[in-house]
């Protein structure tokens, strides 16, 4: 192939923009630290990068470590085609999460000192070893992927045969990872809204990480079937529709249960922000969830589509009430994140896409469709995709 | 032997001496424009509040049991044996999460730095291991601060609530919230009335958490036998059906 130049599209533009604003930004939080760089206080001292680069950003990696489980330790190998994209959506999700980090933290250049000096009382103290773990786990899981693109038996081989063990540490990590970021919050029972603070927020994060995991899966392939031109592996996507179903029904009937138990009902009564933000996120699992259990649905691209991208948002919408809109009555102020906190989570989702589809054209993360033949139209699609 | 402060919100006079003093110790500007500033902040790590025609002092409450300590991921919070929560800035890399952990909001950051440190009270830990009281305790003109063994000021403030009863409400705040602090507040009036949080735990907080926390041994340990076994099952599930099918 020859080089040329990049085409000028609507999804390129954009990009160029949001990185240029990242830009600025980052520079801002290096030179006028995070107060010219953000809105946070002394008295909330947590916003999106927390709220949104960290806390979504791993749960919206953990399809990775639930396919590694349903294909490598459950053994269901019907669903190995799309286990090496969520295993690089994983990957590419905790790089990012570290990024976010060295925005976030005060002292960027001490992110290492969780591993030598030790508090395992903390709570973030489990985040930081399961963040540095997990991601070396999710590097050796990637791996192969640039082992076969360049054909280096031998170091596949090594791979090979510690992936076993590999894989199950990885779900391990990821278990006490994602349950450990609702863990977080239990430190400020007084501070955080009583829709959202409940004893069972790690178990509840664990299952909704798995729920967003899924419906990354399915966002994921939708979108790089359009760009690349693949076959959408339909009946695939979804059975995992219906599965998705099942574990945001249990997701529900647990959070119901809780709020039951809690007695905390009649805090929907009030006309507060916390309510409307709650029926927000409540109503955007609810409806996919009841959809999905219909075939008619799961087996309507757009339609599967739309219900993953539902359960995305409710669940963005849910770590942001957790980590930012439900504490901020609790800490007596309020926080509208700066727009240079906008700009740099912006350019993190940005950077996401745009390694996700470099890495996604280069190695081998797709396996090719085997028997469907490929739409044809795919360069007129490839002009509409996210991606740039 | 660990000490305490009792601040009695009846003697004080609001001449913020405390905060000039604290200033002074800490080695922190202070003038006119910061002495009206009414909140606790980076630079000011004790402040006196007006609330009608009482006041009361905000600081850290190095509580007996801080959460700020037991969220720390780096150890950089402690709790010492004389009382004082105590903050080593060379270990702390800036997560903030002692700050979101507080259930009084007390750790300031150095927010418009490009290497901040948190900061707050610590009951001047340096002139305690000097055998010293706190430098507040010393420039109150009323003994409205005072500062002794932790005992001995819960004494003193239920002494004070018995000789005048009329004068206090009949309460001391810090004996059991979020489990006991280091700094204990008597009032004319209910505390909330004085600008005190009173919907803080009434248990120590670290016990939310750990809760959780240690029962990290137990998933790891059954998660790896458990799906170990998963593993080992279906694996050889499929193996078996492979020889099977090849007969």
């Amino acid at each position: 192939m020859s080089p040329r130049f990049p085409k000028i599209t609507v999804w390129r533009v954009i990009f160029a923009l949001i990185m240029a604003a990242g830009a600025y930004a980052t520079y801002l939080r290096i030179r006028y630290g995070l107060g010219g760089s953000t809105n946070l206080s002394d008295q909330f001292p947590w916003g999106i990068w927390i709220g949104f680069d960290v806390m979504c950003g791993v749960a919206l990696a953990a399809g990775g470590f639930t396919l590694v489980a349903i294909v490598h330790i459950f053994n269901i190998e019907k669903y190995h085609p799309v286990l090496r994209p969520a295993i690089l959506t994983a990957f590419l999700g905790y790089s990012l999460v570290v990024v976010g980090l060295l925005f976030d933290l005060g002292r960027p250049d001490r992110l290492w000192h969780p591993l030598v000096m030790w508090n395992p009382h903390s709570v973030m103290f489990e985040v930081a070893w399961c963040v540095t773990l997990y991601t070396t786990v999710l590097f050796l899981e990637f791996l192969p992927m640039v082992f076969e693109r360049f054909g280096w038996h031998r170091p596949l081989d090594w791979i090979h045969r510690i992936s076993v063990p590999l894989m199950i540490v990885g779900v391990l990590l990821s278990t006490l990872h994602q349950s450990s970021l609702g863990t977080l919050f239990l430190i400020v029972p007084e501070k955080l809204y009583p829709l959202w603070y409940t004893p069972i927020l790690p178990l509840l994060f664990y299952i909704s990480s798995i729920a967003a995991g899924l419906a990354m899966t399915i966002f994921e392939s939708w979108h790089s079937s359009r760009a690349f031109g693949r076959a959408l592996e339909l009946p695939l996507l979804a059975s995992i529709g219906r599965v998705l179903a099942v574990v945001m029904s249990v997701y529900l009937w647990i959070r119901f249960l809780d709020l039951s138990h809690r007695h905390v009902f009649g805090l929907l009564t009030q006309n507060r922000v916390e309510t409307w933000l709650f029926l927000l996120e409540i109503g955007l699992a609810v409806v996919p969830t009841v959809l999905l259990y219909q075939s008619a649905v799961r087996m309507r691209p757009g339609a599967l589509y739309a219900c993953a991208v539902m359960v995305v948002f409710s669940f963005i919408a849910n770590r942001l009430n957790v980590g930012t809109t439900g504490l901020e009555a609790g800490s007596g102020t309020h926080y509208i994140p700066k727009w240079s906190e906008v700009a740099v989570t912006l350019s993190i989702v940005a950077a996401g896409f745009a390694i996700f589809r470099f890495i996604a054209h280069y190695f081998p993360v797709f396996e090719e469709p085997s028997h469907e033949p490929a739409p044809a139209k795919a360069d007129e699609r490839q002009a509409e995709t996210v991606a740039v | 032997m660990a000490n305490a402060i009792l601040y009695d919100s009846t003697l004080c006079i609001g001449c913020k001496a405390c905060e000039g003093a604290c200033a002074e110790r800490w080695g922190l500007p202070y003038d006119d424009k910061i002495a009206a500033e009414g909140k606790i902040s980076a630079h000011k790590l004790t402040a006196v509040e007006t609330h009608g025609d009482r006041f009361s002092r905000r600081l850290c409450m190095n509580c007996q049991q801080p959460a700020c300590a037991s969220v720390c991921p780096v150890g950089a919070l402690q709790k010492t044996s004389l009382g004082p929560v105590v903050y080593d800035a060379d270990k702390c890399m800036g997560c903030r999460y002692c700050m979101q952990a507080c259930p009084f909001q007390v750790p300031s950051y150095e927010w418009d730095k490009q290497l901040p440190k948190m900061r707050k009270c610590n009951l001047c830990y340096e002139r305690e291991l000097q055998g010293k009281v706190t430098a507040c305790t010393e420039a109150c003109p009323v003994g409205a601060t005072a500062f002794g063994e932790r005992n001995a000021m819960i004494s003193e403030a239920r002494k004070r609530l018995a000789e005048k009863p009329d004068a206090y409400y009949q309460k001391i705040y810090g004996i059991t919230e979020v489990g006991g602090t280091s700094v204990f507040y008597i009032s004319a009036v209910p505390f909330e009335q004085i600008g005190l949080r009173t919907n803080v735990p009434q248990e120590a907080l670290p016990e939310t958490t750990w809760r959780v926390l240690e029962l990290v041994p137990d998933i790891v340990s059954t998660g790896t036998v458990l799906l170990g076994g998963i593993w080992w099952i279906t694996n050889r599930r499929a193996e078996v059906a492979r020889k099977e099918g090849r007969r």
